[in-house]
């Protein structure tokens, strides 16, 4: 599924990273590589953008660009 | 020595820089390198300096930072680099140091934050590590000094012994492997010729940098040889380039620190940050929150602590213009070089020493928003609505700012990453309607509007952003197209600033105005009272109706005629308004001969109800005065560009005021 429509607070693990240029460049420099646990930690007040955890950090992505990442759904604790 | 520190943002690099340096810092810049740097003398150590280079995450082609950094450590090969690290965010902060390693310039690690990690019950084994990666390591807490001392020390040896990093493979075996090496090889000659590491040349050949691409001058044989293996190992990995060589940092980021780090639970700061961001980010407060902050700024900046300095210098100036004055009169100086005294150079001086308090006291705040973290999450918060005009949420706060004063508003965009989105917010910043334009609209609201006072105030603020807000759409479309820098941000936790850096921010901001709009204002006001003094045949002018300025105003005056008010008296005013925008109603008085509090009766003989609103609507959107177009001069770094802002600014409000009175004239509303 796309990391756009992902429950808030449901662990994923990330499959595949889409996009093209400097944003793919810039989402696989932070750690948004394939098979790197993330789970979304909420929604902007506006609806856009959302804020992500990862590798013990937090970053926020635009709705935009997390369509772009697919993530496959775990059971487990969030991070 | 040259040392160049570099490191991700928000890893505590500016704070350590401050550690090294103290308060021996000064700008310069350096050849294949735009923008100035800042650079210090490290304490204690003679004829050692450190660059702070901005923070990145990865030695990429893409942003500003990223280019600034990068072309700095290639074209300039310093004796050595600092690297520093958040230890608390280990992984993501390792990924640039492997790039840097490949780089192959002597380096010393500085793992920052060692006491969070510890004091959450965490540990990293430093000689392991500095073992794994092949280069010293030492443990640091740059807020709290401590290790600093060790970093100097360890950094000196490394430097002058020229120990370069170990060669450490982090390919591991495989397709990848296989084809860094195979580049490496094909490459090794060009990349000596250029003096880089073949090994860096490599991996950033397969990620498709095409300035490494084209410095390293490959003829078209070879590039089709390099592009044959890329695509093989695309094929047997089943990976991508750009997803390969991530895929393969990041494993072995992981692999090293599964060896060396024990990794503590939540810690102490982030579960703080979680809790505030609660509140500040949350769905209902957060915009409440962001507005109750920034109105409380302008609030103590414009109102309470800048106003009293204000005052404070004001009088201080006074003083000294008294004094001068009074001393000047009893040695009977020649009363022209006595109104030069007097009233261009002490009220040149005197104007610009007026933005001071202001500029200090915003950037204190500002500062302590940056460096808590809280800017960050105002950029998220703010994104989307700033979106829409093509900006990122990190415009919102210059902007606002803009409402208090351009100078400092348009210096606030330095921290903006994209030099797209910096121009755009320097563009706009102007519109947003500064406080010292309010004198004019309180007297002209108050002599024709008297029941609608109010309502024309917020019309003129809403038209001001509505103006800002066409320019940008307009811009976008033009000449600042390109796709925005993607809005992929670290939310740091949540930190105490560091009184230290406060106070060196400041010192710099003040410093930094000082320096470069000084000179411009200081001659501006100096050439005003010059057109004041005199008339056409350089002699003093008995009457301020014969002056020079009047000549002029009266020569332009035509121009405001489409616009309802050609009155010389009145372009004469606007001229002045150039200085400081205060100075617009004081030139009114001291041209119609009449005293402030009559001014407004004077007023209905000028203008009619329609031209006064044309009049208004120009003031609101003509050039910014002298200091803040210094300011856009500073931060565009270009005259051509900073001259197009101001024309563009004077046509666009001639335009509007046009239609205005036009459309006005029309329905006939005279």
């Amino acid at each position: 599924m796309k990391l756009s429509n992902l429950p808030i607070g449901r662990n994923a693990v990330i499959t595949k990273v889409g996009g093209e240029g400097a944003l793919r460049c810039r989402l696989l420099d932070m750690g948004i590589i394939p098979k790197t646990r993330i789970v979304i930690r909420s929604v902007a007040p506006l609806g856009d953008p959302i804020e992500i955890r990862i590798r013990d950090y937090t970053l926020t992505l635009r709705m935009e660009d997390a369509e772009k990442i697919e993530v496959d759904p775990i059971e487990g604790e969030a991070l | 020595m040259i040392f160049a520190l570099v490191g991700n943002q928000n890893c505590g690099k500016t704070t350590l820089f401050n550690q090294l340096t103290g308060s021996n810092q000064h700008v310069g810049n350096f050849p294949g390198v735009t923008v100035d740097q800042k650079i210090g003398e490290i304490r204690s150590v003679k004829n050692c300096s450190v660059v702070d280079l901005p923070g990145i995450y990865s030695i990429r082609p893409y942003t500003n930072e990223e280019i600034i950094t990068r072309n700095f450590i290639l074209e300039n090969k310093p004796d050595g680099m600092i690297n520093i690290i958040d230890a608390t965010n280990i992984e993501r902060n390792l990924y640039l140091t492997l790039q840097l390693i490949e780089m192959n310039i002597p380096m010393v690690l500085a793992f920052n934050m060692m006491d969070e990690v510890r004091g959450n019950g965490g540990t990293i084994n430093i000689a392991g590590m500095s073992q794994d990666l092949g280069i010293p390591i030492v443990p640091i807490s740059a807020a709290k000094n401590e290790g600093i001392d060790e970093l100097i020390d360890k950094m000196l040896s490394t430097a002058k012994n020229r120990v370069y990093p170990k060669k450490v493979d982090f390919c591991g075996a495989g397709p990848v492997h296989r084809c860094i090496h195979a580049i490496s090889h094909i490459i090794e000659d060009h990349a000596d010729n250029c003096g880089m590491s073949s090994r860096f040349a490599a991996t950033k050949i397969i990620e498709g940098d095409e300035d490494i691409i084209s410095r390293l001058e490959l003829n078209q044989n070879e590039l089709d040889t390099i592009e044959h293996s890329v695509i093989e190992m695309e094929t047997n990995h089943d990976m991508d380039r750009n997803a390969a060589l991530a895929d393969m940092r990041y494993t072995f980021i992981e692999r090293i620190c599964a060896r060396s780090v024990v990794k503590c639970k939540e810690s102490k700061e982030h579960l703080r940050s979680v809790k505030i961001d609660n509140i500040l980010t949350g769905k209902y407060l957060a915009i409440p929150i962001f507005l109750g902050i920034m109105f409380s700024i302008f609030w103590l900046t414009f109102s309470i602590i800048g106003a009293y300095l204000s005052d404070l210098l004001a009088m201080g100036i006074t003083g000294l213009s008294d004094l001068a004055d009074t001393g000047l009169t009893i040695y009977g100086i020649n009363p022209v070089v006595h109104g030069l005294l007097i009233d261009g150079v002490f009220a040149g001086v005197g104007s610009v020493l007026s933005f001071l308090p202001i500029i200090v006291t915003l950037f204190f705040f500002l500062s302590i928003l940056e460096d808590t973290g809280y800017m960050a999450r105002v950029a998220y918060v703010m994104d989307k609505l700033m979106r829409k005009i093509g900006l990122s949420g990190r415009s919102i706060v210059p902007m606002l700012i803009g409402f208090g004063c351009t100078v400092p508003a348009v210096m606030a965009t330095r921290t903006l990453s994209s030099e797209r989105d910096r121009k755009m917010t320097i563009l706009l910043t102007p519109f947003m309607s500064c406080s010292a334009k309010i004198p004019i609209y309180a007297l002209f609201t108050a002599a024709f509007f008297t029941e609608y006072q109010a309502i024309v105030m917020i019309g003129l603020y809403i038209a001001g952003i509505a103006a800002g807000i066409i320019a940008a759409l307009i811009s976008r479309r033009t000449f600042l197209h390109g796709n925005p820098v993607p809005f992929v941000m670290e939310l740091p936790n949540y930190r105490f600033p560091s009184f230290k850096s406060v106070i060196i921010l400041m010192w710099e901001k003040a410093r930094d105005f000082l320096v470069k709009a000084f000179t411009v204002i200081f001659v501006a006001s100096v050439i005003i009272w010059f057109l004041q003094t005199f008339d056409s045949r350089l002699n003093v002018v008995a009457n301020s109706t014969d002056s020079l300025l009047a000549v002029i105003g009266k020569f332009i005056s035509p121009v405001f005629e489409p616009l309802g008010f050609d009155d010389w008296r009145v372009s004469t005013a606007l001229i002045t308004g150039f200085t400081a925008k205060e100075a617009v109603v004081s030139t009114m008085g001291v041209l119609t001969g009449t005293a402030a509090a009559e001014l407004s009766t004077t007023l209905s003989s000028l203008f009619t109800p329609v031209t006064a609103l044309s009049f208004l609507v120009f003031t609101l959107l003509y050039t910014p005065c002298v200091a803040a177009v210094a300011a856009i001069r500073r931060e565009l770094n270009s005259g051509i560009q900073t001259i197009a802002v101001v024309i563009a600014q004077c046509g666009i409000a001639w335009v509007v005021a046009f239609l205005l009175y036009q459309l006005c004239s029309l329905v006939n509303l005279t």
